[in-house]
């Protein structure tokens, strides 16, 4: 028997759709609906009342009017009084319409809460199901407030139906993530968790899924979800359980609520109970060896179904990060699914392998599947999948791979879809920057980017070009030779203009020596693609020529001319105008050596981060520069290609109010310094600059530190004896430093000596001076039990790369510690360059036959290796204004945490290591500072400034010094001390 | 809340499942216009997910689709559902309408779209998925049935109209048409056990 009675519906509406499929012309229909629509009005206007059936079947009517596209502006009410009907069929009509037609009208809401409220009283489960549909349904803040306090109990009644509880969990999230704010957390929340355990499938379903979304805002309160949701996992994962009722779908055991379950552990982190995570680990290792297993059956249902299963099991494994064995297994099992015959698995095989290839551990398995991904970027008809496989090449890039990857990506960037080629091309430009090891590479990867797809090329991109050659002198001749020859073609794209105008004049004196490429060449070359141009081009290209009548001298007859020409010296467009204009009197008056000191070759740009992959970020939301902001992947390639941030004045300011004489050059603490001496018209332009004065920059601190005394020749490897072998056990051998590890360094930034740690067993005290770069440190290890510690073996680590910026000589301690005894460790400590991690110290011991171990940070910061420096006032302003480069600079603003006392701040400034100045700060109150950082490979000078704002318990403390990790981190050593 | 589309071509159907906050009527009209055309022009043998753009709420949200015969459905679910798992949802909502309607036709999701709302409510609520468990949802809809039946009186006796206006509709489209394979039976719990 069909399980809806086709025949029993309303006639008078059967036919009505009949007549409208039988309509012939659009306007056939509408004359129709309107007649029909006219029709019930009246119907519903007339004095005669109508019966329920008719109410039903007019609102029926309209229901299906509205579903055809057309505006219905009544029947809200003869709907509303269907809910209140007894009679089943009429209500269920009168709650689909209200959830169909939403109607904001408030007389309205009240009345269908008002039917609702009574429906959801009346105990008779089918009413409270059709009254919970609709709350959810509409979902709006009014229903919210009306029903949010009354779910939660129905949903934990113990008397309610299952189908009414599995209505209303889904209810409940529904109005949850409509309106977070109006469902009450309480004593409901523990017995929802306990629903994972109910009897029936469905409630556990909707449970789930309830869960899921709450216990993300108050994860804590959801905690004992996890050892249920894996023991219902377990148990249909295993099959082995008779509770699957019906929810065996295609051979496969409740697989909805398999991915739900999946869905729900990937918001914690791995179970800490072990059996619990014993268990689970079990499961997913069901999953994936289930995964190898025949089918059981053809159908494509089946494997669907299975598969489901298998990428939630793979996103939690990844989500875990934790077990390399099964991330390995994932990746594999993805691997397989690359080339399987179905579109939908390889779509999901791409998309669950962007987010596996970010794994430390399986990243290098990843990368072997990288010709079957260049092979889909290639061969998948359908763009959604070509997309994720681009994605997917994007993560798996590193410095291995790169230039295979990126040349693969321009030849898609080709054919690729109009939609996605900007995308394709900011990734491209990130991956070639950050993994160019030979940067000539990297300039013909951008221009090809240029030639192949110039109008996706956005400003972002051509900007970062020209800062990295600016700052990189090794590639600015190979640059200058590679876009002369690019701007050959007959046709090139604006953009390859822009570059190749601003390249040429800065570096055009690179290649000028080969005849083929001689100053004029250069300048006609240029100057013939000057008309094509659009203004901001063309303004960009009349200070490429003013600097070539810097550069070379032979063409400043031609480019006068060309500057004096009506269409240059009159032009309507203002800045182009303006721009002829001075530059043809710049020419004129200014004398060589002022001419060569204002169009100076520009300034390295400030290393920030790139803009590129923060307009990449915003493109794609969080998460799309994944790959790049892993550094942990590959540490070094910050330090080699470190970002460059084009700033808004950057070239080819087309705006009036660009800097007269900045030309289309620089952030402002870029403009190019100015002769101190020289007193013409020129200087004035640049003398209400900012001060910064880069050019000065390396010289100043140089003549800075050059009167500093040395560091003092003896060597302190003479005073170390016995040194203990290099058993420094890699950082995966330690655990992490113990939570208040910060806290307990940070009471030695400013002191020497004192207790480092103490607990129930062992107590570590800590004794140490510093000498230039050079210090030792006495570890004094109490064993306050009375039992003997055994195989006792502190170690110093240096993760990361502190291995080369600092040196740790340590002792070996007798393996064993008696009760109540007391052993010393002496360690001999060497700086060898600016360092920004302390570095760790791991002790293992056994107690009692139980092994222990602790990680602490080794109280050696950066600024034990502080010379104080005594300088006069004058002097002091000196310096302070030399190291005057934003990035020289950091500065903190923050709330005392200690009483704010002068002395104590006093005692505090000269512990962390530098020379208090006094009568330098005009304030007296404030407190001003100078030191060097004693290093094997460097010094670094260091001012610091403290402002203390008695009222607000407020500090402003300022610090510069030549480098600018150090200023951070100093700044934020010391910040921490108040 | 679903919407059906046959503007264009006459024979082919798109029926949308929006899993989405309700939206004004307007936006509603062109994402089921702009649904259909982009469904309409996809070959069989690529993927079944569509990424969303800005019509359906942006790079969260995805259109996952089947296609039957002459029938699109189409659901938008955002990202806390898994692909696979609502393509096998699409399948038991099929498989459901055929057990309900004894070899479902387009012309019966057409003179019954109060029913296909019903049965779709008891498959997913709110927008979130309720019930997956086909003769759960069966009988559910087997009781509706009975009570309609009990309720009916008088008001059921004009079956036989409808049958035959639906017979005047034949020539136009076929009236038997073949969903997939929905003739498999599905396998009860006792084999597993």
């Amino acid at each position: 028997m069909p399980a809806v009675s086709k025949g029993d519906g309303m006639r008078g509406l059967a036919v009505f759709i009949s007549d409208i499929r039988n309509c012939k012309s659009k306007e056939a229909e509408i004359k129709r609906i309107n007649k029909e629509l006219a029709n019930i009005r009246s119907k519903f206007k007339g004095d005669k009342a109508l019966d329920g059936y008719s109410k039903k079947k007019y609102v029926c009517k309209l229901l299906f009017i509205f579903l055809l596209g057309h505006d219905i502006d009544f029947g809200h009410m003869e709907a509303v009084n269907l809910l209140s009907s007894n009679k089943y069929t009429e209500k269920q009509i009168g709650y689909l319409f209200i959830s169909v037609l939403v109607n904001s009208n408030s007389e309205l809401i009240r009345l269908i809460n008002n039917a609702i409220k009574n429906d959801l009283a009346s105990r008779n489960p089918t009413f409270m199901c059709l009254a919970l549909h609709c709350i959810a349904n509409v979902g709006s803040r009014e229903m919210g407030e009306a029903f949010a306090a009354d779910i939660p109990r129905i949903l934990v009644a113990g008397d309610s139906m299952d189908s009414v509880k599995q209505s209303a969990a889904l209810c409940l999230l529904r109005l949850y993530k409509a309106s977070p704010d109006l469902v009450p957390m309480g004593e409901w929340t523990a017995r929802v968790v306990h629903l994972l355990n109910d009897q029936h499938m469905g409630v556990v379903t909707a449970a789930v899924s309830l869960i899921t979304c709450l216990c993300k805002k108050n994860p804590d309160d959801f905690k004992t979800c996890i050892s249920l949701a894996v023991s219902r996992l377990s148990r249909i994962v295993s099959s082995a359980s008779t509770d699957l009722q019906d929810y065996t779908y295609y051979f496969v055991p409740a697989p909805w609520l398999s991915v739900k379950l999946l869905r729900l552990l990937q918001c914690y982190p791995p179970p800490e109970d072990a059996a619990v995570k014993g268990r689970l680990v079990e499961c997913l290792e069901t999953v994936l060896n289930k995964a190898q297993e025949p089918p059981k059956s053809k159908k494509v249902q089946h494997s669907n179904a299975k598969n489901a299963i298998l990428f939630e099991t793979i996103s939690l494994i990844i989500h875990y990060d934790s077990e390399p064995n099964l991330l390995v297994r994932a990746c594999n099992q993805l691997g397989q699914f690359l080339q399987h015959r179905e579109t939908n698995l390889r779509y999901l095989a791409l998309e669950s392998m962007c987010t596996l290839a970010s794994s430390e551990f399986s990243h290098e398995a990843v990368k072997t599947h990288i010709d079957t991904v260049i092979n889909a970027l290639k061969t998948e008809r359908d763009v959604s999948v070509r997309q994720r496989a681009a994605d997917l090449l994007y993560a798996m890039c590193d410095r291995s791979n790169a230039k295979q990857i990126v040349s693969e990506m321009l030849r898609y960037l080709e054919t690729a879809d109009y939609a996605i080629r900007e995308e394709i091309v900011l990734k491209v430009a990130i991956l070639a920057e950050k993994y160019a090891v030979d940067y000539s590479w990297y300039v013909d990867t951008i221009l090809n980017l240029i030639r192949i797809a110039g109008d996706y090329v956005s400003e972002e991109v051509w900007y970062r070009v020209l800062q990295i050659v600016t700052n990189r002198d090794d590639v600015q001749g190979y640059a200058a030779k590679t876009v002369f020859e690019a701007l050959q073609a007959p046709a090139c794209h604006e953009n390859m203009v822009k570059v190749g105008g601003y390249i040429l004049g800065e570096f055009g004196n690179l290649i000028a020596g080969d005849p083929r490429s001689s100053p004029p060449v250069q300048f006609s070359l240029l100057h013939s693609k000057f008309h094509l141009c659009s203004v901001a081009t063309r303004a960009l290209l009349l200070s490429t020529y003013i600097k070539f009548i810097n550069l070379f001298p032979e063409t400043k007859a031609t480019i006068q001319g060309v500057l004096r020409a009506g269409s240059q010296l009159r032009n309507a467009d203002v800045e182009l105008q303006q721009r002829a204009v001075e530059y043809l009197t710049l020419s004129s008056v200014a004398s060589t050596d002022v001419l060569a000191t204002v169009l100076e070759e520009m300034p390295p740009f400030p290393e920030r981060e790139s803009s590129i992959l923060a307009k990449l970020k915003r493109k794609k939301g969080p998460g799309a520069g994944s790959a790049l902001d892993d550094g942990r992947r590959d540490p070094s390639s910050n330090d080699i290609n470190g970002g460059v941030e084009p700033t808004p004045s950057t070239v080819s300011t087309p705006s009036p109010s660009a800097d007269l004489l900045g030309l289309r050059a620089a952030p402002p603490p870029a403009a190019p310094p100015a002769p101190s001496g020289a007193g013409n018209l020129l200087v004035d332009v640049f003398s209400d600059g900012p001060a910064a004065q880069p050019g000065l920059g390396p010289s100043a601190e140089e003549a800075f530190l050059s009167e500093l005394e040395p560091p003092a020749p003896e060597s302190p490897m003479a005073l170390l004896a016995d040194p203990a072998p290099a058993a420094d056990p890699g950082p995966e051998d330690i655990g992490p430093p113990i939570p208040e590890a910060d806290e307990l360094l940070n009471k030695f930034v400013c002191k020497n000596n004192g207790v480092l740690f103490e607990n129930q067993l062992l107590q570590i005290g800590v004794k140490s001076e510093f000498r230039q770069n050079l210090g030792r440190m006495y570890l004094f290890y109490g064993n306050k039990t009375s039992v003997q510690f055994q195989n006792f073996s502190p170690t110093v680590v240096h993760p990361g790369d502190l291995q080369t910026q600092l040196a740790v000589q340590t002792k070996r301690v007798a393996a064993q510690v008696d009760g109540g005894a007391q052993v010393q460790q002496v360690l001999n400590i060497e700086c060898l360059r600016d360092f920004l991690t302390p570095p760790l110290l791991s002790v293992r011991f056994r107690y009692g036959g139980a092994p222990q171990s602790l990680t602490l940070k080794l109280p050696v910061t950066i600024n034990k290796f502080f010379q104080p420096t005594e300088m006069a006032a004058q002097d002091f302003f000196q310096r302070w204004k030399q190291l005057s480069l934003p990035q020289q600079e950091a500065q903190k603003i923050f709330k005392a945490n200690h009483p704010m006392d002068a002395e104590v701040t006093k005692a505090k400034l000269l512990g962390f290591g530098s020379a208090l100045l006094d009568n330098v700060d005009p304030n007296p109150e404030n407190f001003v500072g100078a030191g060097i950082i004693q290093t094997k490979a460097l010094q670094v000078g260091c001012l610091l400034r403290l402002e203390p704002n008695a009222q607000a318990q407020m500090y402003r403390l300022t610090l510069r010094t030549s480098k600018e990790p150090v200023s951070r981190h100093l700044c934020e050593l010391l910040a921490q001390q108040f | 809340m679903y919407k059906s589309s046959n503007s264009t071509c006459p024979s082919t159907f798109v029926i949308i499942f929006l899993i989405k906050d309700i939206l004004p009527e307007e936006i509603q009209q062109q994402i089921v216009r702009e649904t259909f055309h982009l469904v309409l022009k996809r070959d069989d043998n690529i993927c079944n997910f569509l990424e969303g753009g800005s019509l359906i709420g942006g790079s969260d949200y995805k259109l996952i689709y089947r296609h039957y015969a002459t029938l699109y459905f189409v659901f938008c679910v955002d990202s806390s559902e898994s692909e696979l798992g609502i393509l096998d949802l699409i399948q038991v909502f099929v498989e459901t309408l055929d057990k309900c309607f004894e070899n479902v036709c387009e012309l019966d999701l057409i003179f019954h779209m109060d029913k296909v709302h019903y049965i779709l409510q008891e498959v997913v609520m709110g927008g979130m998925v309720l019930e997956t468990n086909m003769n759960e949802i069966v009988a559910q809809m087997e009781a509706q049935n009975r009570l309609e039946k009990s309720e009916g009186g008088l008001s059921a006796a004009p079956a036989r109209a409808v049958s035959a206006v639906k017979n005047i509709n034949l020539p136009e489209i076929p009236r038997n048409i073949n969903i997939g394979d929905l003739n498999i039976k599905v396998p009860n719990l006792s084999q597993f056990v």
